[in-house]
């Protein structure tokens, strides 16, 4: 596998010529910036890593007149922060970058759904968003964004939940097919996009792909920006170059004595020390939305695991019951073996649950449950038992 | 208890009047009162002509969309590993001494409401908390202290 070591650059909060880029974007025809995403291999940089090109064809040979351009800003993943720093920071860029990807797919509409934690950014970025249709009117392209406010709720940055949320209901995901490039919000075919995805594809027209590609690995192309936290001397958000491993992160991040790093948020995964040197950080190893939360040996990876599934029983819609149920079975099956109340081979059992709810839950957070639990079991189980 | 009058109307001929008018215009509410009263979700439901079944049943899909009454500010401190890990507990601790509640609690003047949340995005500056809309970071016991202290004389 390719190593390219830990490298920091700085494109994401780079200030551009907004107009100048936007102009470039829209004298492009719609199969070229399609073409460029593609030749890109940009991957959703919200965690899931599907190809941005893609969406964006599909997305573009539906005929319904009327589409749209969502931005996910539901940025709810426990140890993510970066979606926020992006709109305080270059929100001329996320706006630019929904404008391109209209472009592409033949909308007029975007909407970025926010997260009403981040209610306190809004006045600041209407302020920015104003004079961003101004300049797209300057430049002669109609395109017209709205801001649609969250209401903590974690399950909202689904895609689909997030398109009911919008609708005006309950947050629950829907059944899939069919995709949301054929029917998203108001039934519409949609593009649904993270934040720091959008502005990715800003910096993709800007540059060329070409150039783009120089950064990461061949699964993993670009850069991305990282929110560490947890035991590290130097909290924050840093934009790294793909295709590092864990090891190599740990070196630059940890405090000397790191035991595991969650990569990916309490959906990720977790690294123990053993595995740092192997795990590549990126879709060929460890996957990550930008969650990466260090911990040292003063920790109990009990304690991680529980928070995790607390969190996870609090926030399951409820709709599926693989999830609804699995999740409380699980928080209160590691709360029985620690308390000596059952056996720990009962955490054999809890693993088929985990599997189970991988394969039966509806949408993707019953299905990643089991990442952190089977990941925290398998590598901590003397902390988990004792 | 707050008197809605008429602030549903205001708030649909600003925010429209179909389905997906319904949480902004709940926002709002919440916004401007803290929490949804019965009354509200009922002219809600009348403004919009649906249900007010669907009304409550969006509302309390939502932990923002309070339909518990709430005091003037709301005091969310974020319980997700991070902050749990740096501190959270006593955080909370500072603030269940001085406004004499627990969590999940309101003072008796209705001045405060103290619960905890899941993560609020903070967690390279933890522990963090949400009073309203607003994100307090790195606390300490003393500057936790400072920041209640702050919101009782207002």
């Amino acid at each position: 596998m390719e190593n390219k070591g830990l490298t920091k650059v700085d494109l994401i909060f780079e200030q551009i010529d907004n107009h100048e880029v936007l102009a470039k974007g829209f004298n492009m025809s719609k199969e070229d910036i399609i073409q460029e995403m593609l030749d890109s291999g940009l991957k959703g940089r919200g965690g899931a890593g599907f190809p941005t090109g893609m969406k964006w064809k599909f997305t573009a040979a539906e005929k319904n007149p009327e589409k749209y351009i969502v931005c996910n800003a539901d940025e709810g993943e426990p140890g993510t922060f970066k979606d926020r720093e992006i709109l305080d920071r270059v929100s001329n860029k996320v706006h630019g970058g929904m404008a391109i990807a209209g472009k592409a797919i033949g909308a007029k509409k975007g909407i970025v759904y926010l997260r009403g934690e981040y209610r306190y950014l809004l006045p600041k970025l209407m302020i920015e968003l104003e004079s961003f249709h101004k300049m797209i009117k300057e430049i002669g392209y109609d395109f017209q964004i709205e801001y649609r406010m969250g209401s903590g709720a974690y399950i909202c940055g689904e895609e689909s939940a997030l398109f009911e949320s919008i609708e005006g209901k309950r947050g629950e995901p829907r059944n899939k097919p069919p995709y949301p490039t054929v029917s998203g919000v108001f039934e519409k075919p949609t593009s649904i996009n993270n934040v720091e995805t959008l502005v990715t594809a800003m910096m993709i027209i800007q540059h060329g792909a070409k150039n783009f590609i120089q950064y990461g690995t061949k699964d993993s192309r670009g850069s991305k920006v990282f929110s560490v936290s947890g035991d590290t001397p130097t909290p924050g958000i840093f934009e790294l170059e793909l295709g590092m491993t864990v090891q190599q992160f740990v070196n630059e991040f940890g405090d000397g004595d790191t035991k595991a790093v969650q990569v990916g948020g309490a959906s990720g995964f977790c690294v123990p020390r053993k595995k740092f040197a192997e795990t590549i950080i990126g879709f060929e190893g460890v996957p990550t939305g930008g969650s990466m939360k260090l911990f040292n040996s003063s920790r109990s990876m009990y304690n991680v695991l529980h928070n995790y599934l607390d969190f996870f029983a609090e926030e399951s819609c409820g709709q599926c019951t693989p999830c609804r149920v699995g999740c409380q079975q699980l928080l209160k099956g590691v709360e029985k073996v620690k308390k000596g109340e059952a056996k720990s081979t009962y955490l054999n059992e809890l693993m088929k649950l985990a599997d189970t709810m991988k394969i039966a839950a509806k949408c993707g957070l019953g299905q990643s449950v089991g990442n952190a639990f089977k990941s925290i079991v398998g590598n901590f189980k003397e902390e988990i038992i004792y | 208890m707050y008197q809605i009058g008429n602030l549903v109307k205001e708030l649909s001929d600003e925010h429209g009047h179909a389905r997906e008018s319904l949480m902004p215009i709940l926002q709002a509410i919440v916004q401007k009162h803290n929490y949804l009263t019965d009354e509200a979700m009922v002219e809600v439901a009348r403004v919009l002509d649906i249900s007010a079944a669907e009304v409550y049943g969006t509302a309390s899909f939502y932990t923002f969309l309070d339909t518990q009454e709430k005091g003037k500010y709301v005091i969310r401190v974020c319980k997700t590993i991070t902050c749990s890990m740096k501190g959270k507990s006593d955080i909370i601790h500072v603030i269940e001494e001085m406004l004499k509640i627990k969590v999940g609690e309101t003072t008796s003047d209705k001045q405060f409401s103290l619960i905890e949340t899941n993560c609020i995005g903070w967690c390279h500056k933890a522990p963090a908390i949400l009073i309203n809309e607003l994100p307090y970071t790195e606390l300490t016991p003393e500057k936790v202290s400072e920041i209640i202290k702050d919101y009782m004389q207002k």
